[in-house]
Formats: C-alpha cells, structure tokens, sequence
C-alpha cells in the first residue's frame, strides 16, 4: 500500500515535470486561483458575494455572443465577451434595486437565471450552425483544465495580472472603500469609480476563472478563498495574501486530481477543494475556529465550576465560628451535584484549599481572600 | 394528445408551481433560495438515483428534496455562528452540493439518463416521451403527472396558509406574537420550494426553476401592490412565459427552458419599463413634471416678492426671471406655458403679473418652504 502510494505520487511528480499539457494545466488553475481569491476578499469584504454568482452566469451569453459575431474562438475574444456581459449584468442590478422596490436578491436572481438562459438559448443555437468551428463552448459550464491551451492560459495571465496590478495600484482606495465609505467620500475619493473600478476587476477575476471552472462553480472560487483566510486574520493585506494562497492552492490541487483521476470534472473537484479549506478553517482556525470556541466555552465552564466549589466552602465556613473550619466533601456535593472532587483538587493545586483529613477539606488564607472576592452573581 | 401541447403544458404547470411559490419569496427577500436549492438538489437526485433507478419516482422527489432542506438548514447555521456573512453562507454551501453532484454523475453515471447538461437544462423536449402506462393504458407523460402533483400541493398549501403566509412576510413579528411561527412557515416554504425544484429538475432543468420562480413574481411586484393581484399577475406572466418561449424555441429551433427564462425576463423588462407606478418611464417622467412645477413655483415666489416695488417693472419680467433663476431658454418656456395653463400667471409682452390664484399657491408655497 504505502509503496504503492508512493509511486503514485512519483508518477506524478514525473507527470508534472514532463507533461507539457499538463504545465499549462496547471498554470491556468494557479493562475485563477490566485486572481479570485485576491479580489474574492473584496466581493466577500463588502457582501456582495452572491453578485460574483450571477455575474459568472451572466457572463455566458457574452462569450456566446462574442463567437457568433467574430465566429473566432480565441480566448481573448471569448473573455471579452464575458467581461461586457458580466459588466451589464452589474448595471442591471445596481438599477433595479437603486430604482424600483424590489430588493438586491430578486435582481441577482432575475440576472443569473434570465442571462444564463439566453446564453443557453445562444448555444443551442451555435450547436445548430453549420460550421466547423461549432463546438467546445459548453465546456465553459462546467469548466475543463484539460481543453486548456498556451493561448488560453496567456490571455488569462493578462487579464489576471492587469487586474492584480491595478489592485495594488488602487489598495489604499480600495481599503478605505470596503471598511468606511464615508471616510473616502469624505477625503475627496469619487467612490462611485471606485465602486465600478472595484466590480470591474472582480468581474476580471471571474472571467479568467470561466474555462477552467465554468459559469455555474465560478461564483465559489470568488467566495471560498476568501471565507477561509478571513478566518485567520483581521488584517486586510493578510488576508488577501492568504485567500490568494488558498485560491492557488485549490486551483493545482484540484487539477492535479481531475487530470490523474479519470472522468473527475475539474471546476467540481476544485470546488470541493476549497470548500475543504474553507471546512478546516472554519473548525480549526486559532482566533475564530469553532473548535477553538468550543474549548473556550469548556474551560469557562471548568472555571466557573471551580469558583462555585470555592464559593460554597467558604459559605459553609461561614456559618461557623471558625473560619478555617474543614467541611467533609459529601457537605458541598449536598450543595453542587457535579463532580466536585476534581474541583478540590484543582482548587488545591492553585493554593485555594487544603486537604485535612481523609475527605475534609478547608480554605485556606489565600483561598479565604479569594472567595470574598466573587461577587454573588457569579454563582 | 399531440407532444408539442403535452410541452406547452408541461411547462406551464411548471411556471404557475414556481410562480405560486417564488411570489412569497420575492417578498421574503430570500430568491436566492431558489438558485441555492435548484442547485444543491442534484446531490440528492444523484443518489436517489443511483438508489430508486427512476428520476420521477414519488421516493426520489421527497428525498432530494430534503438536501434541499439541508442546504437550506447549514446556510443558516452558518450564518447563525456570525463567523461569515449571510451571502457568503448562501454562496459557500450549495456549490458544495452541486460540485459533489457533477462528480458523481460524470464518473458513475454518464452512461445513464442522467448527464450534465440536461442538469441545468433538462430536456423538455423529450419529456413526452416518458410516458405513465398502467396495464397498458397511456396516461400522458410522466412528468405532466408529477409536476401536477406538486402544483396541486402548492395550491393547497397556498391557500391553506394563506393568512399565515401573508402575515409572516409583511410582518415577522406580528405574526410570532400572535402565535404562528415564523420558523414554520420558513420551512414550510422551503420544503415546498425543494419538492418543486425536484420536481420540475427532470424536465425543465434548474436555471429555468430560479428564473421562474423570481422573474414573473418581481414583474407583478412592479405592477402592484396587492399581494392576491400579484399572485394572479404572476401566474398569468408565467403562463404566457411558457406559451411564448416554447414558440421562440420552436421557430428558432433553440433551447426550450433557455428560451423560456427570456420570456420571463423579457416580461419582467416590460414591467420594468412600463409599469405605470414603479416603472422606469413613467418615474422620468414624473420627475419631469415635478422639476417643472418646482420651478413654477420658485416663478411665483420670485413674483410675489417683487410685487407692488418699484423695481417690479424691472424685475417682474421673463427675461429677468429667467437670467435670475439660471435657467435655460426651453426650460423657460415650459415652466413659462405651466404656470400659465395653471392659471397663476398672465403675461403682457415681456411683463408677468400674478393672478390671485397664483398669489394664494406662491403664499402656501413659501409656508411650506420655511
């Protein structure tokens, strides 16, 4: 088994270092990865997450579009498609919910399922022209790594390093933006290019993602990376860093795995990939995993359990003359059912109390001063 | 029955299901429900699938629909431990699902009648063919049986709870105070929008679920503000949806739900242009008309002002006014021809003079102003 494992991996690695298909493959994924995780952070900072779902559906009847005019199916031409699509759906939104009553989810759902469906209406079409350059548009549903060519992965560097570039160019605006709007109006920034400049780039990311991931999963990758660094810091520039981390993490892995596993879809395992970052970060993340959590509330408890054991002898002590007076332990579990034994002895190792004889236990001055220190409300 | 009625029909009771349900979740905010359910179902339909080997059986329905449910219920989990946003939650989970679903189904089920593209498409256009034969006797398609089922559930289920439905929505808290649970109800609606996505998945795929379940309940909020009319409207805009895309797929020889989703959008762009309350034409105008009797009434202010001075010969004039309130020379005349149809002003040469009417409106004006 373990040999086994191991040559697997080997064939791999080997795969990597040879395969020419399988380098741009790989590249494309990386690629895609970093540039929606690094804007992604942006979309999720400012909850506008599920727009980046109906932009990646909208962006279907451009591509489709983009073809029966030029009848060319460079990847240049395709994205462009996708980018004004994508781009128009953004205005549709932003008209409907600033001008009518109807609310942002309405808008975002008429836009995914009407476009989407239009650019299905537009394939089905395609598929009908005879012409010889007709298929492999429908690999932009669900995305396939392995129809990535060197054309394809140089047009996506473009637009994704155009649109990282101007990231950085733009951050302090961008920054402001996202976490006090009004500050930035404030300071004389025209936020409403900034807004736009913002989705414009969001919607790049989108697009250099559509061939390898597909409409329908974009939306995820835009989300995912971002989700799970959020998890792990406060600051801004760590986690865009991070979320580009995961991103381009997903991206390769779920490559490598579609392209070593046969028939394994590559936008669907990627998907599953990062949403597997996101599951672990979400339990095991130090300041906000929900593991981390749980052992906070566990040892509040154990705290609170212990000042109540405390409490209660120096109650019982109270009641005689003699403060120091030791009390057998059956007097306190008569009080408090829970396991108070292991409370005394953690109690003692601190100092609070001592053990007189076989189970009696007593305060001591330490301990005294201690439990005259709880306020009542406590137990 | 002839197969192209059985689609127009099939796909109409389709469009009133979603249309029945999708009005209470416009006005809940939670359309994107639909997106997240009608996605994450395919997980289910996988498996119940691989479980039943039939797409239409009555166990596979209820049991996709419940990861449905599911999604729904760990989207708000998610949301509940504040640790990532409601949208962010929406976005994360279904995706889960739905990858899972593709995977199966391209690597243990692409030989079977169960494909990716029919996932998000269906195949309307073959659901004829599968027909209800019991002891030999034809009883139409399958899924006209199925889909009939559900729509009668969400008929019942409507107006049943009706009151219920209606108050929940406008008012949350009401209705808890009063005893309904709004969490029942939530659910309830859930549930119902899971079965009809399920439901309608084989035949019309689910891109065609979420467009109409939101685009004809969002045009008929455009149109009115009744909650009974909007239903009424919904249902008529999903019909004709139906009826008009099934023609366009057939003349143009396209995708059927693709080009039913147009119509519904096509309709709700109709309604977003036209309606005559909320609509995009009728708002420009109105804004129009009341820049100009604003403007008017700054007019007579201006008159009033100047009225019995001596420097009102000077001052009380159009070509004063004018230089005086920065107008343009078209605007000018427009607000020049209002008030004086208005009957606030008359006008000798270049001369204005206030009637008493436009004396009284000019007072209230100013009242109102400071």
């Amino acid at each position: 088994m373990e040999v086994g494992k191991l040559s697997y991996l080997q064939k791999m690695l080997i795969d990597i270092s040879l395969d020419y298909t399988l380098k741009i493959v790989l590249l494309g994924s990386l690629l895609l990865g970093i540039v929606a995780g690094a804007l992604g952070s942006f979309a999720v900072l400012r909850k506008q997450s599920l727009l980046g779902d109906a932009i990646s559906h909208a962006a279907l009847p451009g591509i489709a579009l983009a073809f029966i005019f030029t009848l060319s199916k460079h990847p240049l031409v395709l994205l462009i498609g996708a980018l004004l699509a994508g781009w128009i759906g953004t205005l549709f939104v932003l008209l409907v919910t600033k001008l009518t009553k109807l609310k942002e989810d309405a808008a975002l759902g008429i836009l995914l399922s009407v476009f989407f469906g239009f650019g299905v209406f537009l394939l089905t079409k395609i598929q009908n022209l005879k012409t010889a350059t007709k298929a492999g548009l429908d690999k932009f549903l669900f995305g396939n790594a392995a129809t990535l060519l060197k054309e394809d992965v140089i047009t996506m560097s473009v637009l994704g390093l155009i649109a990282l570039f101007l990231l950085f160019l733009f951050w302090k605006e961008f920054k402001i933006l996202t976490f006090d709007r009004s500050f930035a109006q404030s300071i004389g920034f025209n936020s409403k290019y900034l807004d736009i400049l913002l989705m414009t780039l969001i919607v790049m990311a989108i697009v250099v993602g559509l061939q390898t991931v597909g409409v329908v999963l974009m939306s995820a990758m835009i989300i995912a990376p971002a989700v799970a660094a959020r998890q792990w810091t406060d600051r801004l520039n760590v986690l865009v860093f991070l979320s580009a981390f995961f991103g381009g993490i997903s991206g390769v892995v779920g490559a490598l795995l579609s392209s070593s596993i046969s028939k394994l879809p590559t936008g669907p395992t990627i998907v599953l990939v990062a949403s597997l970052i996101v599951f672990i970060s979400l339990v095991f993340s130090p300041h906000r995993g929900m593991a981390m959590d749980w052992l906070k509330t566990l040892k509040n408890k154990k705290t609170i359990h212990k000042t109540r054991v405390l409490y209660y002898l120096f109650k019982l002590a109270e009641s005689h003359n003699n403060i120091y007076y030791s009390h057998d332990v059956s007097s306190i579990k008569a009080i408090d059912k829970t396991s108070v034994d292991k409370a005394l002895q953690q109690l003692k190792i601190k100092g609070f109390v001592q053990n007189t004889e076989g189970s009696r236990w007593k305060l001591t001055s330490k301990g005294l001063a201690k439990a005259k220190r709880i306020p009542e409300t406590v137990v | 029955m002839i197969p192209q009625f059985e689609i127009i029909l099939i796909a109409s009771l389709v469009a009133v299901a979603c249309a029945l349900l999708g009005v209470f979740l416009v006005l809940r905010k939670v359309s994107l429900m639909s997106d997240a359910i009608s996605h994450a179902i395919l997980f289910g339909i996988v498996i119940g699938f691989f479980i039943v080997k039939d797409i239409s059986s009555p166990i596979l329905i209820v049991g996709a629909a419940l990861t449905g449910l599911l999604t729904v219920s760990i989207t708000e989990l998610l949301i509940k431990t504040k640790k990532l946003k409601e949208d962010a939650s929406i976005g994360l989970v279904f995706p889960v699902f739905f990858s899972l679903g593709v995977i199966l189904i391209s690597k243990y089920a692409s030989d079977v009648h169960l494909d990716t593209d029919a996932v998000l498409l269906g195949e309307l256009a073959f659901a004829p063919f599968d027909r209800l034969l019991i002891n030999g006797l034809d009883l139409g398609p399958k899924s006209l049986w199925v889909i009939g089922l559900i729509l009668a559930i969400n008929l019942v289920f409507v107006l049943m709870f009706y009151k219920e439905l209606k108050l929940s929505t406008f008012d949350a808290g009401f209705a808890a105070a009063i005893g309904f649970s709004p969490m029942l109800v939530h659910y309830g609606l859930m549930s119902l929008v899971s079965i009809t996505a399920v439901g309608s998945f084989n035949a019309v795929g689910s891109i065609l679920v979420v467009a109409l379940m939101i685009a004809p309940p969002s045009a008929a909020y455009l149109l009115t503000n009744d909650l009974k009319i909007m239903i009424f409207i919904s249902i008529g805009i999903a019909i004709m949806s139906s009826i008009m895309g099934y023609g366009l797929a057939f003349l143009s020889d396209a995708s059927i739900a693709g080009s039913i989703a147009m119509m519904a959008g096509l309709f709700f762009i109709l309604a977003l242009l036209f309606s005559p309350q909320n609509g995009l034409i009728a708002q420009a105008l109105s804004n129009k008309k009341k820049k100009v009797t604003f403007a008017s009434h700054m007019l007579l202010v201006h008159l009033l002002d100047h009225e019995g001075k001596k420097e009102e010969s000077m001052e009380n004039t159009i070509s004063n006014s004018r230089v005086h309130m920065r107008w343009k020379e078209s605007f000018t005349e427009k607000v020049l021809l209002n008030s004086l149809a208005s009957n606030w002003i008359t006008k000798k040469y270049n001369r204005l003079f206030l009637t008493s009417s436009g004396r009284k409106v000019a007072r209230k004006v100013m009242i109102q102003e400071i």
